[in-house]
């Protein structure tokens, strides 16, 4: 029961797409105001993934039915998973599991996979070129994102479950203080942007040319499952990056504020970037970033 | 008045089809979703793909390509959608009615629930437009 409602309401389902769907209002209002206009009303997000499950649902006569549909849910029920580990491991430290670290590493992929078999099963050439842009952003976000958490297992002494990181950053100082783990933090602040499909990565589903990429067959109920999904990814990482990097104590305010501060981040290059071509964001992802990552190793493991 | 209908009238994604226009109703159309008349404070966005679109907006007059792709987009639409026929030429072809290439108007093809006449129309006539459409939705006179 205790399980059962930690999943469906509380850190779960409920409370974190509730969020998300709160911080993607705060992201077209910002957006907005950027560009001069009013912006939509704060419930402008939950009222669209209403009228998305009232809509028909429409499936590709020449796709492939079961996959088109259960993708989705797929990704979308592993991002609950994630939303529920990393809440429980925030509420209560002590009681998180060994290795939740590396389950939430994989879930986060997961979603993604989803949009590309969905994408791949709906037969539209649009959405095809959509999942193929999507697979090279993969290959080309996860190096760097992976070894910005490999230092903060290396600073926290190999612990691998979230519990131990916060505990440790409770006790020490949190890791963003230090010079490997500040530049791990913009490593890992950079590869987030690619997995929430922002500008500049949002090459997979570009609006102006190929329509809406990977999502191009979608609608009604699977694409506000989608849309939920992304509300999910848009609360959970973040959460992830203070878990990781940026906890000094687990006041509510705190984590509160420190929420909107790397929202506010996430928004700003966002608005203030053009998007790149598929080849520029691979460069750059298995460049620079893939580089600075490495150094952020490098630095951690002669321990500054 | 059920509550469907409520949120489906604050949060109408907008698929712009153009089927030959002269470009002049495109650019006010775009004009309506720039920092002056904004109507994201009313829900209302360009949506890329036809598939989540709510409201077709036609421009242009049809010729005999573009009239099957617009017979095969609102085939294609998410039910419920609605068509808004902006300018003159989509409301009633107005000089093209006896030209070679000009088989039929957008509501013989397709049926409109909103004219927005206009040469082209102004942003302001096509938010007029839109809340017709709303009423009409609300089933309001």
């Amino acid at each position: 029961m205790d399980v059962l409602f930690s999943y469906l309401v509380f850190p779960g389902f409920l409370f974190s797409a509730s969020a998300g769907l709160f911080a993607g209002w705060i992201d077209r209002k910002l957006t907005a105001r950027i560009q001069y206009r009013v912006g939509p009303p704060w419930y402008q997000n939950f009222v669209d993934i209403l009228k998305l499950c009232y809509k028909e649902t429409v499936v590709p006569y020449a796709g492939s039915r079961a996959a088109f549909l259960l993708s989705p849910i797929a990704g979308f029920l592993s991002m609950i998973l994630v939303v529920s580990i990393l809440g429980r491991a925030i509420q209560s430290p002590l009681e998180s599991f060994a290795g939740d670290l590396i389950v939430v590493t994989y879930l986060l992929i997961i979603p993604a996979l989803a949009v590309i078999i969905g994408a791949s099963s709906s037969n539209n050439p649009f959405a095809s070129i959509g999942a193929s842009r999507e697979m090279k952003l993969i290959l080309g976000y996860e190096l760097p994102f992976v070894l910005a958490m490999a230092v903060v297992v290396i600073k926290s002494h190999g612990a691998l479950n979230l519990g131990a990181i916060i505990n440790r950053q409770i006790a020490f100082g949190p890791h963003i203080a230090s010079f490997s783990g500040a530049l791990a933090f913009v490593v890992a602040l950079l590869c987030i942007q690619a997995k929430l499909c922002l500008v500049p990565f949002d090459m997979s589903e570009a609006e102006q040319e190929i329509m809406a990429g990977a999502l191009v067959e979608y609608s009604g109920f699977p694409l506000a499952v989608i849309k939920l999904t992304k509300a999910l990814l848009l609360y959970a990482l973040p959460v992830l990056l203070i878990s990781l990097f940026w906890v000094n104590n687990l006041n509510l305010p705190s984590l509160i504020v420190k929420y909107f501060l790397i929202l506010l981040a996430i928004i700003l290059i966002k608005n203030t970037n053009p998007r790149l071509r598929i080849d520029q964001a691979m460069k750059f992802f298995w460049g620079p970033v893939s580089f600075l990552a490495v150094l952020s190793v490098v630095l951690a493991l002669i321990g500054l | 008045m059920s509550i469907k209908i409520n949120i489906l009238t604050k949060s109408l994604w907008a698929y712009h089809a153009a089927t030959s226009p002269c470009n002049n109703c495109d650019i006010e159309i775009l004009d309506v979703f720039t920092p002056r008349h904004d109507v994201e404070r009313f829900g209302i966005v360009l949506a890329g793909s036809v598939r989540h679109a709510d409201v077709l907006v036609v421009t242009g007059v049809p010729n005999f390509k573009t009239k099957e792709r617009l017979k095969k987009l609102y085939a294609q639409a998410a039910r419920p959608c609605f068509v808004v026929a902006v300018g003159g030429c989509a409301c009633g072809r107005i000089m093209f009615r006896d030209s070679y290439n000009s088989p039929c108007a957008v509501d013989e093809v397709i049926p409109v629930d909103v004219y927005i006449p206009g040469c082209p129309p102004k942003p302001e006539a096509i938010i007029a437009g839109i809340v017709k459409l709303i009423d009409k939705i609300k089933g309001k006179k």
